[in-house]
């Protein structure tokens, strides 16, 4: 008699383990504290009442909307089995994937050189953890490659490289632009409000002095990269590029647009590149095609409009070669360049020879433009600190 | 049995404040006060993310305090701040009488010339109250790393009097609109709760319960206006706060139902449209159209 019910109890408690590593597997953020208060609620919520318990483990496993919208079908593949096994599983298998990937991350590393196809993850491992070397080798094949054109590197190991170190240039970029703005805090002029505010708590004497011109605030960065069929030469850089950017800057966030706009700042999260690509794969179904920046800056006004403010810089990565309507594009620009600080548009064209701005829509969008910047080689991605550190 | 309820118990106590909270919002709730993690919650403008707090002040009966955040918002104007005045004061009166340097000081870092500001506060109330943390996505990051180590401990250290431990535990309730991505760790810290515009029963009877009166026609009509108008291409959704606040302005006008007085509909338009765009987004036939869908 007695044995039963503790029977029952161990059962469900390891059931709710399995649930809390699938929900991990689905990528929810699931840390041991939340663990244990899964058995809590459980316990509070009672695991006959589905309903109720659907609810408790969702407002404590979830994170965010994205997560919200997930939780039913991920709880229903679990706890009612039959239903949508399929579908939810297949993403732990990428998380299996990461093992092998790994250790010939370790094994390739020191030779430093991109070997065979999977190559990639290893140079990749080697930039994020294993500093030293990673850096030392980034410093040296910057030079070699900083002065070429994108376009121009058509081996893939020279790719692969690059790809890299535009993510390592935006992670530096964000150590710079915050040591160029602590020098700023000295000087200018002293503050004697705030001055004679301060010297209160000692007695009236001015031991602090405040001055005019405070540390200031990074930048937000907005990113929205173009990765239709004209931009494929560049793409890939521009999304290790973002990809840089969102992992240094905590505020910041990237979308990738073609005929329709996706936010990608989550995909490019992701520590595993393997489970980034599939997670860009998976948004990015149609990639490649026509370009409707209008359209897409539209979606971006009506849907994240919330994300501008007065900190924020908007860079749009595109080579302005549109097939949509250039007023509608116009209006969108002006829209976005009201709401936030400054709107620079980076053209990887811009960089090639004899090119002059001509098409209809690149001509429509100048007006409303702070900084029209190439964005064709390492160099001129480099050049863009001085953009972000004069706001 | 008795768990089903108690949901329904903290759902009706909620409406019986004005609050119309559907069964899912019920439950979260009743394992945010049970389990005692603060709670984030996220949705659009206007769909009642504050209106949470300060309701279920009124239910626990316990005081509502309120942190306001906004980029730079510091420990002066967030935890506590020394009234620096008093203390000048105090300093000037002590010094005619003989007291001894050492009691001197102890006398004015004492607790008389704190200036609580709303985080101490909530942690030194004798019974827990709620604490509402608005906007949370408004402050910097590093007020965010603050609040994280406040919200695990439960404790503030003042350099000068020691570290102060919580009398009670606040209900902790933080709201966000998505100006920012908070950080994983405060989002892993906390219970979550995405609210969606109402649907158009529970709209129904926010509208009954906040303005009871408001006759059944005009109440249905206004709903399924506002339902409708949130399904247009709008670049600023109304929520149940513009909602309700047109409910207001039509019964000032002294409109019965919308087909009667469609003028008094087209100036009343102001509480629910908040841009330019919009309003020429909805111009004159779409609008007889949606009077027409609503009636």
């Amino acid at each position: 008699m007695n044995a039963t019910p503790t029977n029952l109890a161990t059962s469900i408690q390891s059931r709710l383990v399995g649930f809390v590593r699938m929900a991990r597997f689905n990528d929810f953020r699931v840390g041991v504290a939340e663990e244990i208060d899964t058995q809590r609620v459980a316990a509070l919520c009672g695991v006959d009442d589905v309903q109720r318990l659907r609810w408790g483990l969702r407002a404590l496993l979830c994170n965010n909307q994205d997560d919200w919208e997930r939780f039913d079908e991920l709880f229903d593949a679990y706890w009612r089995p039959g239903n949508v096994r399929q579908r939810i599983q297949e993403q732990p298998r990428a998380a299996t994937l990461r093992k092998p990937s790994q250790d010939a991350g370790s094994a390739s590393g020191n030779a430093n050189q991109p070997a065979a196809s999977e190559a990639d993850e290893p140079g990749y491992d080697e930039g994020d953890n294993a500093a030293p070397t990673g850096v030392r080798s980034g410093a040296s094949a910057f030079e070699r490659m900083a002065g070429a054109d994108f376009r121009q590197l058509v081996d893939d190991g020279q790719m692969r490289e690059l790809e890299r170190l535009a993510e390592q240039l935006a992670r530096h970029m964000r150590r710079r632009l915050i040591r160029r703005q602590k020098v700023q805090r000295h000087g200018r002029r002293i503050d004697l409000r705030h001055t004679f505010r301060a010297s209160l708590r000692y007695g009236g004497t001015p031991l602090e002095l405040v001055f005019r011109h405070r540390y200031r605030r990074p930048p937000r960065l907005l990113l929205i990269v173009d990765v239709s069929r004209s931009m494929s030469l560049y793409s890939n850089v521009f999304l290790r590029f973002a990809r840089g950017i969102v992992n240094a800057f905590q505020e910041a966030s990237a979308f990738a647009y073609h005929t329709t706009l996706v936010p990608i700042t989550e995909a490019l999260r992701q520590s595993d590149p393997i489970r980034m690509r599939t997670s860009l794969a998976l948004i990015s179904q149609g990639w490649s095609g026509g370009t409707r920046i209008g359209e897409c800056l539209e979606k971006f006004n009506r849907d994240y409009r919330r994300l501008l403010t007065s900190r924020t810089l908007v860079m749009i990565v595109s080579d302005g070669l549109d097939t949509g309507e250039p007023a509608l594009l116009a209006r969108q620009l002006a829209d976005i360049r009201q709401q936030c600080r400054k709107l620079v548009w980076l053209s990887p064209l811009l960089g090639r020879e004899g090119y002059e701005i001509k098409t209809a829509s690149m001509l429509a969008a100048l007006p409303h433009i702070d900084v029209l910047a190439p964005a064709h080689n390492l160099q001129s991605l480099l050049a863009l600190e001085d953009t972000l550190s004069s706001l | 049995m008795t768990e089903h309820n108690r949901v329904g118990e903290l759902q009706q106590s909620l409406a019986g404040a004005g609050y119309i909270a559907d069964r899912a919002l019920a439950a979260t709730l009743l394992l945010f006060t049970e389990l005692q993690r603060p709670l984030l919650l996220e949705g659009d403008a206007g769909v009642g993310k504050t209106e949470v707090a300060r309701v279920l002040s009124d239910v626990f009966a316990c005081p509502l305090i309120r942190l306001q955040c906004y980029e730079g918002l510091d420990v002066n104007s967030s935890v506590y701040e020394w009234n620096y005045q008093h203390q000048l004061l105090a300093i000037k009166l002590l010094e005619r009488g003989e007291v001894s340097p050492d009691s001197a000081e102890q006398h004015i870092f004492s607790q008389k010339y704190l200036l609580e500001r709303p985080l101490l506060r909530a942690i030194t109330q004798p019974d827990s109250p709620v604490l509402l943390i608005d906007e949370i996505d408004r402050a910097d990051e590093e007020f965010e790393a603050y609040l994280l180590e406040l919200l695990s401990d439960f404790q503030i250290s003042v350099p000068e009097l020691g570290t102060i431990t919580a009398r009670s535990r606040p209900y902790v309730i933080l709201t966000s609109n998505g100006t920012r991505e908070l950080s994983d760790a405060l989002r892993r810290r906390c219970l979550y709760h995405y609210l969606e515009y109402p649907d158009f029963d529970k709209e129904l009877s926010i509208i009954h319960a906040r303005v009871p009166e408001i006759g059944p026609q005009l109440a249905r009509q206004v709903v399924a206006f506002v339902q409708e108008l949130r399904k247009q291409d709008l670049r600023k959704k109304p929520g149940v706060a513009e909602a309700l606040d047109w409910v207001a302005a039509l019964l000032n006008l002294r409109v019965t139902g919308l087909a009667e007085d469609p003028q008094a509909v087209v100036d009343s338009l102001v509480c629910l449209l908040k841009t330019r765009e919009d309003r020429a987004a909805i111009h004159e036939p779409l609008l007889e159209r949606l009077i027409a869908q609503a009636v």
